[in-house]
This record gives C-alpha cells, structure tokens and sequence, in this order.
C-alpha cells in the first residue's frame, strides 16, 4: 500500500470513530464546540504519531510476553510530554480537555493501532498511519463538536450564526453528545455501506 | 452528612458515565444483557476501591516527595496493570467461583477509563482518604447503575425493528442519550440537598 494509501485508509476506511468505534470516551467528553475537539483530536494524533514510529522502531527488541506494558509505557511517556507541553503553552486549552489529557492513555485508538499496525510495519509506514488514524479522528471530533456548537449555541468555531437564545442547550450538555454521535454514525453507515 | 451528598452527587447528578463520559467503552460494549452488565459493574467497583486505595499512598508517599508529580500518568498505569493481573492471579487461586464470574471482564478494565479517571480526581479534588474511597465506591455504584439501565433498555430494542441504518451502535447511542437526558433531572438536587442541611 502507498503512503497516501495509508492515510486514506485511516481517514474513511478505518475511521477510528465512524466505523471502528473506538475511543468513544474523549469524542463525547471534548466535542461541546468545535474547537474543543478539534483541540482533542490534534492531541490524541500528535501522541498516536510519535507513540507510532517508536513502537515501530523497538518492535524487535521487546520479548513477546511483555509487549502490551511496554507499549503502555512509551504511550504513557509521551502523552505525559503532550501534557506538559499544553500546560506550559496552551493553558486554556489543558484546562478544557482537563482530565482527557492523561487519559489518551487509556485510549483505545492508540494502543489499538500499536498492536495492529505498528507491530508489524516499518517505522514510516507506521507514521503515516498515525497521521491518517489521527486525522480520521480529529475530523470527526471537529465534526461531532461542529453539529453540537451549531445546534446547541448557534456558532461555528465560534462565529455566531443564529441568535443563541434559538439554540437547543441539550446539545451542548451530556444528551446531546450521544445523540449527536449516533445519528452521525447512522449517517456514515447509510453513505459507505449502502444500507 | 458530607458523605452522603458526596455518594448522591456521584451515583446521580455527576453520573459518571452519563454526565462525565468516562467509561464509554463497556458501557456500550457488554451492555447486552442485564446480569452481565451487573457482574461488570462488581468487578469495577472491586477494582476501583482496590486502585485508589494503592495509587493514593504512592502519589503522596512516594512521588510529591521526591517531586516526581509530573510522572503521575505512567506510574498509575503501571500500577494499575500490574493491579489487574495481580488481582486476577489472587482471584484465580483463592475464589475460583467469583474469579469464573468477574474472570473475563478483569483484563478489560486495565483500559477502562473510569478507573484511571477515579485515580486522577481524587487527587485533583484534594481529597482525604476517606472521602477518596467514599468517592470510589460511589462512582462504581454510580457505573454498575447506568450499566444495569441501559443493559434493560438494550434488551428490548434488540427485539425492535429498527432503521437499517441505525442498527446497533447508532441506535445504542441515542439510547443512551435518552438516558443521559433522564438523568439530568436530577441535576440541583446536591446544593438543595446541602442547603437543606446547612452545610
């Protein structure tokens, strides 16, 4: 498969939200506005790439038994960096995802793709399919976060574009993200799968 | 008093499922059946109270001595992991019959988040050690609650016809947003609670 091959792949085919459900903590937790989760997503990819190519590197010299904790540990260990990083530079945005950032972690995505495709393909493979998962899942949260700030304030990343007081408050609130969630994964299953 | 708002506030208004979503994953993956969705509950409830009663001591015995707060996240996986496989050697030996009912669920919750996310709030909200394992044990029960409800709804959907599009996960999902939207009735009732009894 090609590199662009790769990250398309991650974008539509293996979409980690739309059709592998995976993650579904952060992409209901983060998506109250647009930004939020395209915050999210930015954060969770920046973690899969580099978590990605190390994993790739190392993949030879872990004994099989202990593969699972290692890779826990090299996520762990960069996800810490990510947090660092936000809350010295960006920390509006630490203080909005919050409790979401140590737990990319746990983050199924991540582990996920360092199990099935990390494991078995050369470092720069490896990359570009952390850039395509991550950006299947920063497209998503972006979009999640879009319909949720529309629907609920009547703003796009904050641009207001009906008056807010017509807005539906559910959807900004906890009902709203489920909702919201399965009506877009009804629609992604009508478009690919021709249901 | 304080304990008991604290355990209503995390079993009801700040569901954490529900309101915080945290633990999506089993909540939406064995939520098929009702007694299943029980004994997954049990078995995070057992290991939540276990995982905060082990990391509390680390973070304040061993990492804000030493200054190593920042190595928050990988210590805590780590032990949770360990925990995990730890608990599930302990169970295997001495209570085989609770060990062949909790036995599937136990290494799924290495990567439940709720557990994780209890671990880190404790902390966060500057809790003492007892009102971390009230806060524990209430969230678990709060957990085992929305699973068990949902689990019942999901029951009799899986015998309704439904859109072909929407079958399973889409359908689930706003389910689950009806339930969501159900539990926000509740949200007040803490501050009435606590202003009801001056506190």
């Amino acid at each position: 498969m090609s590199k662009l091959g790769i990250i398309i792949n991650g974008i539509i085919k293996e979409n980690p939200t739309f059709v592998l459900l995976l993650g579904m903590c952060p992409t209901l937790g983060t998506t109250s506005s647009a930004i939020n989760g395209m915050s999210m997503g930015l954060a969770t990819m920046v973690v899969l790439i580099c978590s990605n190519i190390v994993i790739s590197c190392i993949k030879n010299l872990i004994p099989d038994k202990v593969h699972i904790p290692c890779y826990i540990v090299v996520i762990a260990g960069f996800v810490t960096v990510v947090q660092l990083l936000l809350k010295a530079y960006a920390p509006a945005v630490d203080e909005t995802l919050g409790l979401f950032i140590p737990l990319i972690v746990v983050n199924c995505i991540v582990l996920g793709r360092a199990e099935s495709f990390a494991a078995k393909n050369n470092p720069l493979d490896s990359a570009c399919d952390g850039i395509g998962i991550g950006l299947g899942f920063t497209i998503a949260l972006t979009l999640i976060g879009l319909c949720r700030e529309l629907l609920g304030a009547g703003t796009v990343f904050g641009a207001s574009v009906f008056p807010e007081q017509f807005g539906a408050l559910t959807f900004i609130l906890a009902p709203g993200a489920f909702i919201t969630l399965g009506f877009l994964v009804a629609i992604f299953n009508k478009l690919t799968k021709k249901a | 008093m304080s304990y008991i708002i604290m355990i209503i506030t995390a079993i009801f208004v700040n569901n954490i499922v529900l309101a915080q979503f945290l633990g999506i994953c089993p909540f939406l993956g064995v939520s098929k059946k009702v007694d299943t969705a029980g004994w997954m509950g049990l078995a995070v409830l057992f290991v939540m109270l276990i995982a905060t009663l082990v990391t509390y001591p680390i973070y304040y015995g061993v990492l804000v001595p030493f200054g190593l707060g920042f190595m928050q996240t990988i210590v805590y996986i780590l032990v949770i992991a360990a925990l995990v496989q730890m608990v599930e050697i302990i169970l295997k030996k001495s209570m085989p019959s609770l060990y062949s009912a909790l036995g599937v669920f136990l290494p799924l919750i290495t990567t439940n988040c709720t557990i994780l996310g209890v671990a880190i709030n404790v902390i966060n909200f500057e809790y003492n050690i007892g009102e971390a394992v009230v806060y524990a044990i209430a969230t678990a029960l709060g957990f085992t609650l929305a699973m068990v409800l949902f689990a019942g709804v999901r029951e009799q959907i899986a015998i309704t016809k439904v859109p072909k599009a929407m079958e399973g996960t889409p359908i689930a999902l706003i389910t689950a947003g009806l339930l969501a939207m159900a539990f926000m009735g509740f949200s007040g009732v803490d501050k009435g609670l606590s202003a009801a009894f001056g506190l």
